[in-house]
């Protein structure tokens, strides 16, 4: 049976204008609800506003947490990428040395913003589909500050040169502990949730949050262990550093889509024992990827060949699970235009599909050959982290905080903005580097090619990624003062509640406008244009008051 | 409740599946057939291991060697396929994922003068016009060239200080010992299986 995730019913929205209903999209159960025309919905309306009354504290805590880091890590990313094509540039401190710069760059977007965010994310959606509240907010709030502390302290170290040296694992063991002990906190939390629900159908994005709450603590805690060195460690050290992806963000991310598609649409998921297939064929198959970062390595080559077969194996979950959320999408695809949390969603969606078709493609050995060592595999593990995982989170960020504080959003207009550079940014930054590495790759197996020509050409591509960089960086200040004008400028209260299926029914009660002809289309394309700048304006304007 | 369970005794039976796949067993398989070092890091050249380490060479530069025909790994002569006992007892492993610049297994065969090695640290563009790798002046001391009798750098004119001498501090004399004792010289058959 499905999960009534639709509860939401509009008042009387046909006197919304379009303009707030981008908003209205989005706005908080709390709100004060007609309870006539929701109907048997109220009931679960009420109770989801209580629900989110009591996780408000401590969710909201945590995704300000990580917007924070979120912030330190873009200004290091780009730093980094400056970096790689002007390699004088502020080379003269150890601090800001490449090699530093850049695993903290990783280590403050993966275990600060996105792990962070998603873990508040995810003990959010956890309580709202187990309806059930989250335990331990104290000691959770507790655990943030010393992740942060041990974020801060172990982000000093690596700056210092105290790095442990392993990719992923860079941050010092005495930090990088008890950052595994606060998650294994929160999926205490979440497991005690599970066994005090009362909810009784699990919904899948329960499946998936409780996966990734189990394993990271496994993963994190087997990773510190003093028993690996030499071949064996780089063994570990890439069955780590993919299980991350696979076992930590890959399974929130999802949770997220599969909550928050049918939220917006107000349609149910499109085959839910799909969805179980997909659920258990990822934690069977993604469990196995890890070494086929060390094809033509020096490890046994059985080894390598059951990661390769995992990795093309991972189809199964990544087509079902594509299946699942684009053809739940698939009539509703208009609702992107209106929905802020929908547009990221969507995007994020379809960059899960393609990162993982691609990555399934990378680990066979005649296109890895290619690709190995060089700057696509780059582009390959932003495809993932960012596209897909990053813009997931923007957009739950978006959903739950009008949802958890009861304030609205103030731009819709920022909000686009913010979505425009995220994407047009990442775009650059795959085209670019995935490109280029191509090439990089093909002239590096070359051996009449000498090496510094091969250099040479993968200038352009790293300057293109700049670029991006910039962009992307714009995006998250444009999020942090979205982020900051709803926290701080109190001035709008959210509008009840709409699904896209709820105005696609008005829609149908309403009759049909006229055709219009093409050269009248045309002459109100130019003059809607010239009036949104006009509008565009005046909004810079109010918006300075 | 019983389904609660399922849930989470599959997750983690699926979890410790694959770790004992991809931990344990290659210690059980890979680590009694390492008898013997083919590399011995040791003394200054393993206190170069820890600079190394430490200014993240790693993100740009592999050491691990793919079989000849796989690649163009060999006819570069970055070497022979690597070896897992090439690595024995070695902590921080620096496989490394990146060629951003070449492969360095074989830097100690491939450029064996100290000289270039410390001129290269403190600014690449002094023996590399093209390169993009970042310098490390860090490593070094500028001092008065009166106040002091060691050598310094030998420095193309536009990077000569008037009056100054670049003295290499000891971490990065240790950084090129490290980097001179990385040679593919041994002809290890690849491991059976």
């Amino acid at each position: 049976m499905m999960m009534n995730l639709s509860a939401s019913r509009p008042t009387n929205f046909s006197k919304i204008p379009k303009n707030k209903l981008d908003l209205s999209m989005n706005t908080s159960n709390l709100a004060q609800v007609n309870a006539a025309a929701v109907g048997n919905g109220a009931d679960s309306l009420e109770q989801d506003a209580r629900l989110d009354q009591k996780s408000s504290f401590i969710v909201v805590a945590f995704i300000l947490s990580g917007s924070a880091w979120l912030l330190l890590g873009s200004i290091l990313g780009t730093v980094a990428s400056f970096k790689m094509h002007m390699p004088d540039w502020l080379g003269e401190q150890a601090w800001l040395t490449f090699g530093r710069i850049r695993p903290l760059h990783l280590n403050w977007m993966a275990y600060g913003w996105a792990s962070q965010v998603g873990v508040g994310v995810s003990l959010w959606i956890l309580s709202r589909v187990l309806k059930t509240t989250i335990p331990v907010r104290p000691w959770l709030f507790v655990g943030l500050l010393v992740w942060n502390l041990c974020l801060l302290i172990g982000g000093i170290e690596i700056l210092m040169g105290h790095s442990r040296g392993l990719e992923w694992l860079e941050l010092p063991i005495y930090t990088i502990v008890p950052i595994v002990f606060v998650i294994v906190l929160a999926g205490e939390a979440a497991i005690s949730m599970l066994y005090t629900r009362k909810q009784p159908h699990l919904y899948i994005s329960a499946w998936y949050i409780i996966a990734a709450l189990v394993s990271f603590p496994l993963l994190g805690i087997v990773s510190s262990l003093p028993i690996f060195e030499g071949t064996v460690q780089a063994g570990m050290n890439w069955w780590y550093a993919h299980n991350a992806l696979g076992l930590w963000f890959t399974p929130m991310g999802l949770a997220i889509a599969y909550f928050l598609i049918p939220k917006v649409t107000g349609r149910p998921i499109y085959s839910y024992p799909l969805s179980v297939l997909g659920f258990w064929s990822l934690l069977l198959f993604y469990n196995w990827n890890g070494f086929h970062h060390l094809i033509g390595g020096p490890v046994p080559t059985w080894f390598v060949t059951i990661s390769i077969a995992a990795s093309v194996m991972m189809i199964i979950p990544v087509v079902t699970v594509a299946v699942n959320h684009h053809m739940t999408i698939i009539g509703s695809f208009e609702a992107v235009k209106y929905s802020p949390t929908l547009r990221f969603v969507v995007f994020a969606a379809m960059s899960y599909t393609f990162v993982s078709l691609q990555g399934s493609f990378q680990a066979i050995r005649a296109f890895n050959e290619t690709i190995h060592f060089t700057h696509y595999v780059i582009a390959h593990a932003h495809a993932g982290v960012y596209s897909f995982f990053t813009m997931m989170l923007f957009g739950a960020v978006y959903y739950i905080m009008p949802r958890i504080t009861n304030w609205e959003w103030h731009s819709p207009k920022l909000i686009k903005l913010h979505f425009w550079l995220s994407a047009s940014g990442m775009i650059i930054y795959l085209v670019g580097l995935q490109i280029g590495g191509i090439i990089q790759g093909l002239e590096m197996n070359n051996p009449d090619i000498p090496f510094m020509t091969v250099v040479n050409n993968t200038k352009k591509w790293l300057l293109s990624r700049s670029f991006a960089a910039i962009l992307l960086t714009a995006g998250h200040f444009v999020f942090a003062y979205n982020v900051f004008r709803l926290m701080h400028l109190r001035k709008v209260r959210p509008a009840p509640p709409v699904t896209w299926l709820d105005i696609q029914r008005q829609r149908a009660q309403q009759p049909k406008p006229e055709p219009v002809p093409f050269s009248k289309k045309v002459a109100n394309a130019f003059s809607g244009l010239n009036q949104s700048l006009k509008r565009w304006a005046n909004d810079v304007k109010v918006d300075e008051h | 409740m019983i389904k609660n369970s399922i849930l989470i005794l599959g997750i983690v039976g699926l979890f410790l599946f694959a770790m004992i796949g991809l931990t344990i067993l290659p210690k059980v398989f890979i680590e009694p057939n390492v008898e013997k070092a083919n590399v011995y890091v040791w003394g200054r050249a393993a206190e170069g291991h820890k600079v190394y380490v430490s200014n993240g060479c790693i993100y740009c530069h592999s050491q691990q060697v793919r079989p000849k025909g796989f690649g163009a790994d060999f006819e570069r002569g970055w070497g022979r396929a690597s070896v897992a006992t090439d690595y024995k007892g070695l902590t921080p492993h620096q496989l490394g994922t990146m060629r951003t610049g070449p492969d360095l297994s074989n830097i100690g065969v491939r450029q064996p003068g100290r000289d270039w090695h410390l001129l290269h640290l403190y600014n690449p563009r002094t023996v590399i016009k093209e390169s993009i790798m970042p310098p490390y002046p860090y490593l070094f001391e500028i001092v008065d060239a009166d106040k002091t009798l060691k050598e310094g750098l030998k420095l193309p004119p536009e990077y000569q200080i008037p009056g100054k001498k670049v003295i290499p501090t000891d971490e990065a004399n240790a950084l090129v010992d490290y980097l001179l004792s990385l040679n593919q010289k041994d002809p290890i058959k690849p491991q059976q299986n």
